[in-house]
């Protein structure tokens, strides 16, 4: 990979009244980037590496880090629609087909509701450690049993990366966005926690070619809800990450760039 | 004045140092630890400390509820509400509260409480509470809706009470296809409800723009000043002038024979202050979404450590305060005349023993309470002017400006 310095604009754009912050880096062919549930960083080395090969599109989900609060949201399957929304909106992701989805974690189960909505639409989907299926045996882990800290720190096999990015004691400042995030992830996903019943079913019909990765120290998603993505959708294996937990995209960002990279732009 | 008891019903037969081992008394504390023989007998303990209040001569007896806890073995306030209104005669039930927002069917409330006014021939007064934050995940009930689920019941509750149904209730929180429940408040408009807090700005305010009573839970006496401005500010605003009628008070109050006596039972009261709550797990009582979001910096340092319990004091500082009171009769009267004095509630709860207080103690401090220091009391808030809402015949609420209808010209 290239050292040059990645350029990266914002706007803010108007969805069913509720105004998306989306950052925007990069040329080729557009990949949206859907994050956490505890939201993301503005830049990330990972979001830099996407850019040279792609479009890429990173939009704060609406009552998430840059992105106003729709008191009205009750859903992360409303999530998913504004993002189809906001696909449509644009030129460049208006035609079917053209757009790859990439989420990360939470942000996975939004994609992969997008690609339930649209089997047909999206080029490449790649889910990474996503939530949105119920597990047989673990469960999801419960940020609402656990501190702030505790949760992230709980989304990496190697403690020492989570104090390099956020600081092994986060400033008051990025406690509080965690707190905003959570409340919104509450307000849509409180019930079931994490999962949507009926997504297992319907991603049967799924016709986007997918690739579902794993942090193989995945403490907050089990990769068995891998292995229930892999089965629902089809698939031969899951990927596994070795040294990675749950935020795969912090601990091991080149190596999941480049598998991201290859997988979408593979023909 | 109106003077009531008031117990957290301590499960104290817990082994507290598995307790405070494990850190935390609320929510993930295991169940393995209750141990229902003592439970059996502290309820029957609980309920002949009530039916001797009764007989001593306190005016109400005031129930709450919490959830997962040692500090407070009642799950459901009707439950012990219900008993009352048999086991009783006289004293009104003041339910402070039921906490709404863990309902998922608000017309049942409106129900239980109907038949538990009926059956108390009318001595139902029907407060409500939004329930603590570790209640929302013990009852697995969205903590970041729970003001709205709070004042939607209420609305559907209310309106129960007082429309006659059949009617539709479409709401956000709550869709009802029929409300119309076979069992209607013996009150009339309704029973009273008063409205007991001791954080949120927005429950005070709410409350005084209902023209309901609020009962200020052990709050400091300048913080307790403070509340009194902000509701008279609302009040006024609304269109009526606040007063000791819609003011009332929880005291911490433990009377012995001796000082000494007393204040070692006083102590006891430490034994569930964490938070309100026992030793409180700062994440689990605080769930994003359920305060204020003027109080979120201070919640999310206290949720990492990083500052103490907002709520905390010292035992010797509650003392100073007068959030907690001890003594004997003699000594107790002067420091509760103070409070009349300085804060001017027609409301008084005495949150009269916790913890570990014997039985024999327990039963001790209600009769000195009622022997000696009701009496003193009733004579101050004559001298102060310390009108009850009952004494002052004032309306149930805004809605319902005329005076209220005694449920004994009804029965």
């Amino acid at each position: 990979m290239t050292s040059t310095t990645i350029t990266w604009e914002s706007e803010t754009v108007r969805i069913a009244g509720a105004a998306l912050h989306v950052a925007r880096a990069g040329a080729g062919a557009p990949l949206l980037v859907l994050h956490h549930d505890v939201g993301s960083l503005e830049r990330l080395p990972f979001y830099d590496a996407l850019a040279r090969r792609f479009t890429v599109l990173v939009p704060s989900h609406p009552g998430y880090d840059r992105s106003e609060r729709p008191d009205w949201l009750r859903s992360v399957r409303d999530v998913a629609v504004l993002y189809q929304c906001l696909l449509a909106e644009r030129e460049l992701t208006r035609d079917p087909g053209r757009v790859s989805l990439l989420g990360l974690g939470f942000g996975g189960w939004i994609a992969a509701e997008m690609a339930t909505m649209a089997p047909r639409a999206f080029r490449r989907l790649v889910l990474v450690g996503a939530m949105g299926l119920k597990p047989e045996r673990g469960e999801i882990a419960d940020q609402a049993l656990l501190s702030y800290i505790d949760y992230v720190r709980r989304g990496f096999a190697d403690p020492r990366v989570f104090d390099r990015i956020f600081g092994a004691e986060p400033p008051t400042s990025t406690l509080e966005q965690w707190d905003l995030n959570r409340e919104m992830t509450f307000r849509i996903a409180w019930k079931p926690y994490m999962y949507n019943p009926t997504l297992g079913r319907l991603l049967g019909s799924v016709a986007t070619p997918a690739l579902v990765v794993w942090g193989r120290e995945d403490r907050i998603v089990p990769l068995e809800c891998g292995e229930r993505y892999q089965k629902a959708l089809l698939l031969g294996e899951v990927h596994e990450v070795h040294r990675a937990g749950h935020f795969v995209e912090m601990e091991k960002p080149d190596e999941l760039a480049q598998l991201v990279t290859r997988f979408v732009t593979e023909a | 004045m109106h003077l009531m008891y008031f117990t957290e019903q301590p499960m104290s037969a817990y082994p507290e140092a598995e307790g405070r081992d494990f850190g935390a008394t609320a929510l993930m504390l295991s169940n393995r630890f209750f141990d229902p023989v003592a439970g059996s007998r502290l309820y029957n303990e609980y309920l002949e400390h009530y039916r001797l209040a009764e007989a001593v001569g306190f005016d109400g007896i005031m129930l709450n509820e919490h959830h997962n806890a040692p500090f407070c073995m009642q799950a459901k306030c009707n439950i012990f509400a219900s008993i009352l209104a048999a086991a009783t005669t006289r004293v009104k039930l003041v339910l402070l509260g039921n906490p709404l927002p863990l309902a998922d069917n608000p017309v049942r409330l409106a129900e239980e409480l109907a038949m538990i006014d009926m059956v108390s021939r009318g001595r139902l007064v029907s407060g409500f509470v939004r329930g603590g934050g570790q209640e929302q995940l013990a009852a697995g009930v969205n903590p970041a809706y729970n003001r709205e689920r709070f004042e939607e019941a209420h609305e559907l509750i209310v309106k129960a009470w007082t429309e006659p149904g059949p009617f539709r209730w479409e709401g956000a929180h709550y869709q009802h296809r029929v409300v119309n429940p076979w069992a209607v408040p013996l009150q009339k408009p309704h029973p009273r409800v008063w409205i007991p807090g001791v954080l949120s700005k927005e429950t005070i305010v709410w409350a005084a723009k209902k023209r309901y009573p609020y009962i200020a839970l052990s709050t400091a006496i300048d913080a307790t000043k403070k509340i009194w401005e902000l509701y008279d500010s609302v009040a006024a605003a609304t269109g009526y002038a606040g007063g000791p009628e819609y003011r009332g008070y929880l005291q911490r109050c433990h009377v012995a024979e001796t000082e000494e006596k007393a204040l070692a039972n006083a102590q006891q009261f430490m034994w569930m202050q964490g938070e309100f709550t026992g030793l409180a797990h700062p994440v689990w009582s605080s769930p994003s979404g359920y305060f204020s979001p003027s109080y979120r910096t201070a919640f999310v340092e206290y949720a990492v450590g990083r500052r103490s319990n907002p709520r905390g004091a010292a035992f010797e500082d509650q003392l100073r305060d007068q959030q907690i009171v001890a003594g004997t009769p003699k000594t107790v009267i002067p420091k509760l005349r103070r409070l009349l004095e300085e804060t001017r509630p027609s409301i008084l709860g005495f949150w009269a023993s916790d913890g570990f207080v014997s039985n024999e103690d327990a039963k001790t401090c209600i009769r000195l309470l009622g022997e000696e220091v009701l009496p003193a009391l009733r004579d101050i808030g004559k001298e102060l002017g310390l009108w009850s809402p009952f004494e002052a015949n004032a309306p149930v609420s805004l809605r319902f400006p005329e005076p209220a209808r005694s449920a004994a010209s009804r029965v």
